[in-house]
């Protein structure tokens, strides 16, 4: 089909158009009833399947927990080693979708592994939703799970006190956690914090509101995740990593990428940072027709008036707001490896989209993530989370990740296995 | 160079755009990153969406990869008419391989049990045609919305030597930071559609006005009912049970495999904005209709793990 001859916006693909989309976070300690929530969130906002409903029917006389009833976690754990011993063991991925907004959800376990799998499922979100047990109110686990998300740069948390049958609807039992997360949480500095009585299993206060929690006022989960509002990156400074340079004739020469942050507009001079050239953008150009402007999110590909050398791994930004190069940085890594990590190790840096050889010269610190302190330690064990020297064979260009989850963020790759070692975070 | 003098309209939704920008996001780290990708171009909905996004990415250049098919010889013929067709309008270069061996000692959907089939006519097949062509990076429509097992892969699915899936040794994958790094002999299975739900695939169908294979859309359609399921008879291969006869219904199907073992269901939508009534009122998961899910819920994984994409 040409350019030319698509259809305006159809009716029924309003959907989602109001509010968008929202990725959100699950975590909680085994059994606080993460499966059943997110079961009963998808059930509830769109209807189960018939098919699927079937197959939950067999599977929960076979493998449920529940003594009657639909188990509503078995919608989730879907490999067969896992069903078998009734533990997820990695980061799945689910959706739903109501009439405001569609719904990404990040499941992560909360057992062993936890930091690695959490983290991955936090890269990626910008909301945290934490469980806790209302019989057993905030545990280590709670307390760990809220400093990786204020870590990771999710500023809006759910606490979810789930099972307030089981504590018959106790409006004080609820208020005593409430008020202990708030006081643990306000160092982390999140900018929304709700905390919402509910029953997973039961779903009172999940999709629908439940008149056997009549002291409580406030939204259901579901409401409240419909919306909240959630800033984008869209405020941040300009800042583009050239993805691939487009030249498919010697009339035209494009740079394709991702906008990271802030807005680019035809007529705008960025800086290529590097050279630190300028240049000016002529055209922004994607498929659908030339653009005006590009914010955050955009794919395009820009065609700027001057000759300017640019490649893949080049970063572009506002020439009034320019990240940080060099060959060294300091920088939060969570690691993932089998193995603990090895400063004077080759390792190969990925940030956007610039991969340069890289090593940990220093260990500063390692994160207590049961006390939010630093300790004092030299060395990195699997799931740990520390404030390393890192230094480069080439300049990167970056920014702080609390100014920028697009362009802070970095993983470390071993070069010989191609693993995945470690999630960074530019200091 | 053509300039296009459109201008923008909104005509896709805030969460379709995001998809969009994410999946083409991800064509073109394959292209930065792997030295020779390919498109499995299964031609259904989902492989249709891709080609869509693949022209988008690329833009103005074609896309800077082959596109592969794999044919069972079962393949519905209005999926092979398309199929051409697209090939023909967008002129990118079309790969079709099958396992043609199997098809020589008599492997077919009516005798051969259907997993040993669908291991030796899809999985064999690709691998095959993966190894043969050395591609190092091979692109597929999968949707972590399908199936259980699917919801946990990574748009960025590393595979062993021998293309095989483990679950267990997955690379955690942050933020968009994709790890393409490949050891000898091992490959990559991309999956740019992994955030999408079959309601945003036929939505953005809508919007995008994409052409897709006319399966999809409710026709009358010679059908026999076999274990609850409808079967087309889409050539005279059809083997009838004595008193079995075609009866003519009005059906579309919600997937296309072969069409022997794909069954088709019952339904009055003729046209996409139809469907997606259907789809949004409808109480059963796409997967319904193949045979060769039903038996084994997690059947998927299995296959995975052998090397099915
Ligand atoms: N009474 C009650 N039981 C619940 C509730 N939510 C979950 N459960 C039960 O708690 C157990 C653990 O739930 P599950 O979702 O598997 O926990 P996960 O390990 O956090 O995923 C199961 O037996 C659930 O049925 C609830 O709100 N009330």
């Amino acid at each position: 089909m040409s350019p030319d001859t698509r259809l305006p916006l159809a009716a029924g693909v309003e959907r989602s158009a109001g509010h968008g989309e929202l990725r959100f976070l699950t975590c909680g300690s085994v059994d606080d009833g993460k499966s059943t929530l997110i079961g009963r969130l998808i059930a509830d906002s769109a209807g189960l399947a018939d098919d699927q409903a079937k197959a939950l029917s067999e599977d929960s006389r076979r493998f449920g927990t529940c003594d009657e009833a639909l188990d509503f976690a078995l919608l989730l754990d879907g490999l067969e080693a896992e069903r078998e011993q009734g533990i997820t063991i990695d980061v799945a991925y689910r959706f739903f979708a109501t009439a405001r907004r569609a719904f990404v959800v990040a499941d992560t376990p909360g057992h062993q592994q936890y930091t690695r799998n959490m983290v991955t499922g936090a890269s990626g979100a910008e909301l945290a939703v934490l469980l806790v047990d209302a019989r057993k109110g905030l545990v280590q686990q709670t307390r760990r799970h809220a400093a990786i998300v204020s870590l990771m740069g999710i500023r809006h948390v759910v606490l979810a006190v789930n099972k307030v049958d089981l504590v018959d609807f106790s409006e004080a039992c609820f208020r005593e956690i409430e008020r202990a997360f708030s006081a643990f949480a306000a160092p982390l500095g999140f900018e929304s914090l709700v905390a919402i009585p509910l029953s997973a299993r039961h779903g009172d206060n999940v999709a629908v509101r439940s008149t056997r929690l009549p002291w409580y006022r406030g939204a259901t989960l579901l409401r409240h995740l419909e919306t909240v509002p959630i800033e984008t990156e869209a405020e941040g400074p300009f800042r583009f990593p050239v993805q691939w340079v487009n030249r498919p004739d010697s009339d035209f020469r494009g740079f394709s990428g991702t906008v990271a942050s802030g807005e680019v507009r035809v007529g705008d001079r960025v800086v290529a940072e590097g050279s630190g050239r300028t240049a000016e953008v002529m055209r922004i150009v994607t498929f659908d027709g030339d653009l005006p402007a590009a914010t955050a999110g955009r794919a395009v590909t820009l065609v700027f008036k001057d000759a300017i050398d640019l490649g893949r791994g080049d970063l572009l930004a506002d020439p009034r707001n320019r990240p940080v190069v060099g060959r060294r940085l300091a920088a939060d890594v969570v690691w993932m490896a089998d193995a603990s990590a090895l400063p004077g190790a080759r390792h190969l840096l990925k940030i956007g989209t610039a991969t340069v050889a890289a090593t940990i010269t220093r260990i500063v610190d390692v994160l207590d993530v049961d006390s939010l302190r630093r300790v004092p330690d030299r060395s990195l064990d699997p799931n740990g989370i520390a404030r390393v020297e890192i230094e480069t064979t080439a300049p990167v260009t970056f920014d702080p990740y609390t100014d920028n989850r697009a362009t802070g963020a970095f993983i470390l790759i071993d070069p010989v296995a191609g693993d995945t070692m470690a999630a960074g975070m530019a200091a | 160079m053509p300039f296009s003098t459109l201008a923008p309209g909104p005509h896709l939704s805030l969460h379709l755009q995001r998809l969009e920008d994410e999946s083409v996001h991800i064509l073109r780290e394959v292209v930065a990153e792997f030295r020779k990708p390919v498109l499995l171009y299964s031609v259904g909905k989902d492989s249709s969406v891709l080609l869509h996004l693949a022209r988008k990415a690329f833009y103005p250049a074609p896309p800077p990869f082959p596109f592969l098919h794999i044919a069972t010889g079962w393949d519905f013929r209005a999926l092979l008419e398309h199929r051409d067709r697209m090939a023909k309008a967008h002129g990118f270069e079309l790969l079709v391989h099958s396992n043609a061996a199997a098809t020589q000692a008599g492997v077919n959907p009516f005798d051969t049990e259907t997993g040993e089939y669908s291991r030796l006519m899809l999985t064999e097949a690709l691998r095959a045609a993966l190894d043969k062509h050395g591609f190092d990076a091979a692109i597929g429509g999968a949707r972590r919305d399908e199936e259980k097992a699917r919801a946990k892969e990574r748009i960025f699915s590393h595979r062993s030597a021998g293309h095989v899936w483990d679950p267990r040794r997955q690379r955690p994958e942050l933020w968009r930071l994709f790890n393409p790094r490949l050891a000898s002999g091992e490959t990559m299975r991309v999956f740019p559609l992994s955030n999408w739900t079959e309601l945003d695939v036929w939505t953005y169908i809508q919007a995008e006005a994409i052409p897709i294979v006319p399966l999809y859309l409710a026709a009358e359609r010679p059908v026999v009912r076999r274990a609850g399921a409808l079967i087309a008879a889409d050539d005279a291969r059809l083997r009838l049970a004595p008193g079995e006869k075609p009866a003519v219904r009005r059906v579309r199907f919600r997937t296309l495999g072969c069409w022997p073992l794909t069954g088709a269901i019952e339904s009055d939508a003729g046209d996409v904005a139809a469907v997606i009534d259907e789809l949004r009122a409808s109480r059963s998961s796409e997967r319904q209709g193949r045979l060769v899910d039903a038996a084994q819920q997690a059947s998927m994984e299995r296959k995975k793990r052998e090397g099915y994409f």
